[in-house]
C-alpha cells in the first residue's frame, strides 16, 4: 500500500509545484470561478468585513474588558491588559 | 457439481471484488486529480496581480461606555497616509477618561477616576500581492502601562479569491497599584493568528481566523478581593494562560442594496473557560446617502477552575473576578452613516452614529449588598467623522 501511495503523493508535490502547466494536461488546476470583473458587488463598502477602524477597536475593547474569550476578531490586537 | 457451483461462486464474488478495487482506485485516482489540481490552481492563479495599498483615510470618534457603574468616554483620532505607493502609514491616538464605581469598587474600595492614553504606529508595504504591516502601540494609565509589537502579513492566492493572513503580536506590561510603591510587576502577551478570507461566489464571501494567545506573568488586578469563608482575600491567579479562539463569518449580498453577515467563534483556554460568540447583522443603503446597520449579538461563558463566588475551601488560586465567571450577555446594536459629500476617485466624507445595548447575567456572582444573583445593563455610543481623501 505504501510503496503504492508514494508515486501518487510523488505526482501530487510534482503537480502542484508546475502548477498544473501544460506538461500534465490531465491534472487541468481549478480555476478561479468568480472572474475579476464578476466581483462588483463584493467591493462594495456594505460587504466589507470590518469598515471602520476605531470604532472597531472600541467594541474590541470594551468586550475585552468584559468577557473572558478574546482572539480571532480579525482587528489586529494592541492596547492595554487592564480590568 | 456442488464443487464446481462453489468454484463459480468463487470466482464470481472474485470478480465483483476486483470490480469493486477497480473502481475504488478510479475514486481515489480521481480524488487525488482533483487535489493535485486544486494545489497547483492555487500556486498557480495568482499570476502577475498586485495588491494595492490601503486608501488615504482619517476617522475622528467620540466613544462613551456607560454601564454597571462604569462611565469610559473619550476621543480618538486615525489618519493614515501613503507615501510613493509603496507604503501607507498610520498614526492613532486613543483616550480613555474612565470613572469607575462598579460593583467591585463601591463595596470594596472608594469610586475612582483615571484617564488611559494610547499612541499607536503602524506602516503597510505592498509588494505584488502580499502586504505585510508592522505595528506598534503604547499605553498609559497611572498603574499600568502596555507596549505592544506586531508583524502581520497577508497574501492574496487564487486569482484573488483567497486571501491568507498571519501575523504575531508581544505585549508586554508593567503593573503598579497606586498608594502601594513595594508592588510592581509585570506581564506578558504572545497572539499568534492565522486567516483566511475566500470568495464563494459573486455575492458572497466568508472569513476563518485562528488565534493562540498566551500570557505569562501578574494576570489579575491588584486591587480586586477574593472571598474565602466569606472573608475577603487578595485573589490570587495562576501566572500563566493559554487561548485558542476560532471564528467563522459569512456575508453576502442580498440583491436589494442589501448585505447581511453571520458570524460565530469558539473560544477556551487553559483556565478551563469555553466561551460562544454568535452574531447575525443586516446593512442596507437608505436612498444614496444613508447606509444602515442592525445586529443583534450573543455571548456565553463557562467559569474558570479557580473562580468562586465564596470559597468554602483554601486553594492554590481564587478569584471573584466576574470576569472569569458563568455568564452571558446579550447585544442589540445600530449604526447609521451619511455620505456628506462624495466625488468618486478624489474624496468622500462621511458622518456616522453607532449604539449598542448589552445585558449581562452572571449564574455564579453575587451582589453582596442584596445577596441576589448580579446583572445590569450596558451602552456604547459612538459618533465619528470618516474620510478617504
Amino acid at each position: 500500500m505504501k510503496t503504492r501511495m508514494r508515486p501518487a503523493i510523488a505526482l501530487i508535490a510534482a503537480s502542484a509545484l508546475l502548477g498544473g502547466c501544460s506538461m500534465l494536461p490531465t491534472f487541468k488546476p481549478i480555476e478561479p470561478w468568480v472572474k475579476p470583473y464578476e466581483r462588483e458587488r463584493l467591493a462594495d463598502p456594505i460587504m466589507k468585513l470590518s469598515r471602520d477602524s476605531l470604532p472597531e477597536k472600541h467594541f474590541e475593547h470594551v468586550r475585552d474588558v468584559r468577557e473572558a474569550a478574546r482572539g480571532a476578531t480579525g482587528v489586529q490586537g494592541g492596547g492595554c491588559g487592564c480590568n | 457439481m456442488a464443487a464446481t457451483r462453489r468454484s463459480n461462486a468463487r470466482l464470481r464474488a472474485g470478480g465483483v471484488a476486483r470490480l469493486r478495487g477497480l473502481r475504488a482506485a478510479r475514486r481515489r485516482a480521481a480524488l487525488l486529480r482533483r487535489l493535485a489540481g486544486l494545489i497547483g490552481g492555487v500556486l498557480a492563479a495568482s499570476g502577475a496581480r498586485a495588491v494595492d495599498l490601503p486608501e488615504d483615510h482619517a476617522e475622528a470618534l467620540y466613544h462613551l461606555y456607560n454601564g454597571g457603574g462604569v462611565t469610559a468616554q473619550g476621543p480618538a483620532l486615525l489618519v493614515r497616509k501613503s507615501i510613493a505607493d509603496k507604503v501607507s502609514l498610520t498614526g492613532t491616538y486613543y483616550v480613555d477618561a474612565v470613572s469607575n464605581a462598579s460593583i467591585d469598587v463601591v463595596t470594596t474600595a472608594s469610586p475612582y477616576r483615571e484617564t488611559r492614553q494610547e499612541f499607536a504606529l503602524s506602516g503597510d508595504y505592498v509588494y505584488r500581492d502580499s502586504q505585510i504591516t508592522v505595528a506598534a502601540s503604547t499605553s498609559h494609565e497611572p498603574d499600568y502601562v502596555a507596549n505592544n509589537g506586531s508583524i502581520d502579513v497577508t497574501q492574496e492566492v487564487f486569482g484573488g479569491m483567497t486571501n491568507v493572513s498571519l501575523g504575531f503580536s508581544r505585549g508586554s506590561d508593567r503593573v503598579t497599584k497606586k498608594g502601594s510603591p513595594e508592588f510592581q510587576d509585570h506581564a506578558t502577551h504572545w497572539q499568534y493568528r492565522l486567516g483566511a478570507t475566500q470568495i464563494l461566489t459573486p455575492r458572497w464571501l466568508m472569513s476563518a481566523n485562528f488565534e493562540a494567545l498566551s500570557d505569562d506573568g501578574f494576570l489579575g488586578s491588584p486591587y480586586r478581593v477574593a472571598r474565602v469563608f466569606g472573608a475577603a482575600v487578595p485573589e490570587r491567579n495562576p501566572r500563566t494562560r493559554t487561548g485558542r479562539a476560532v471564528k467563522l463569518r459569512l456575508i453576502g449580498d442580498l440583491g436589494n442594496r442589501d448585505a447581511m453577515h453571520v458570524e460565530y467563534r469558539y473560544f477556551r483556554d487553559t483556565w478551563a473557560i469555553k466561551a460562544h460568540t454568535a452574531e447575525l447583522g443586516y446593512s442596507r443603503y437608505l436612498g444614496q446617502a444613508w447606509l444602515a446597520d442592525a445586529y443583534a449579538r450573543y455571548y456565553t461563558q463557562s467559569h474558570a477552575l479557580f473562580y468562586s463566588d465564596n470559597a468554602i475551601s483554601e486553594t492554590t488560586y481564587v478569584s471573584r473576578n466576574r470576569q472569569l465567571s458563568t455568564f452571558n450577555d446579550g447585544s442589540l446594536g445600530a449604526k447609521l452613516s451619511y455620505t456628506v459629500r462624495k466625488i468618486p476617485g478624489r474624496y468622500e466624507v462621511k458622518l456616522n452614529g453607532a449604539y449598542e445595548y448589552t445585558r449581562f447575567k452572571f449564574k455564579d456572582f453575587t451582589d453582596v449588598r442584596t445577596g441576589s444573583l448580579y446583572g445590569y445593563s450596558s451602552s456604547v455610543v459612538q459618533l465619528y467623522v470618516s474620510a478617504i481623501y
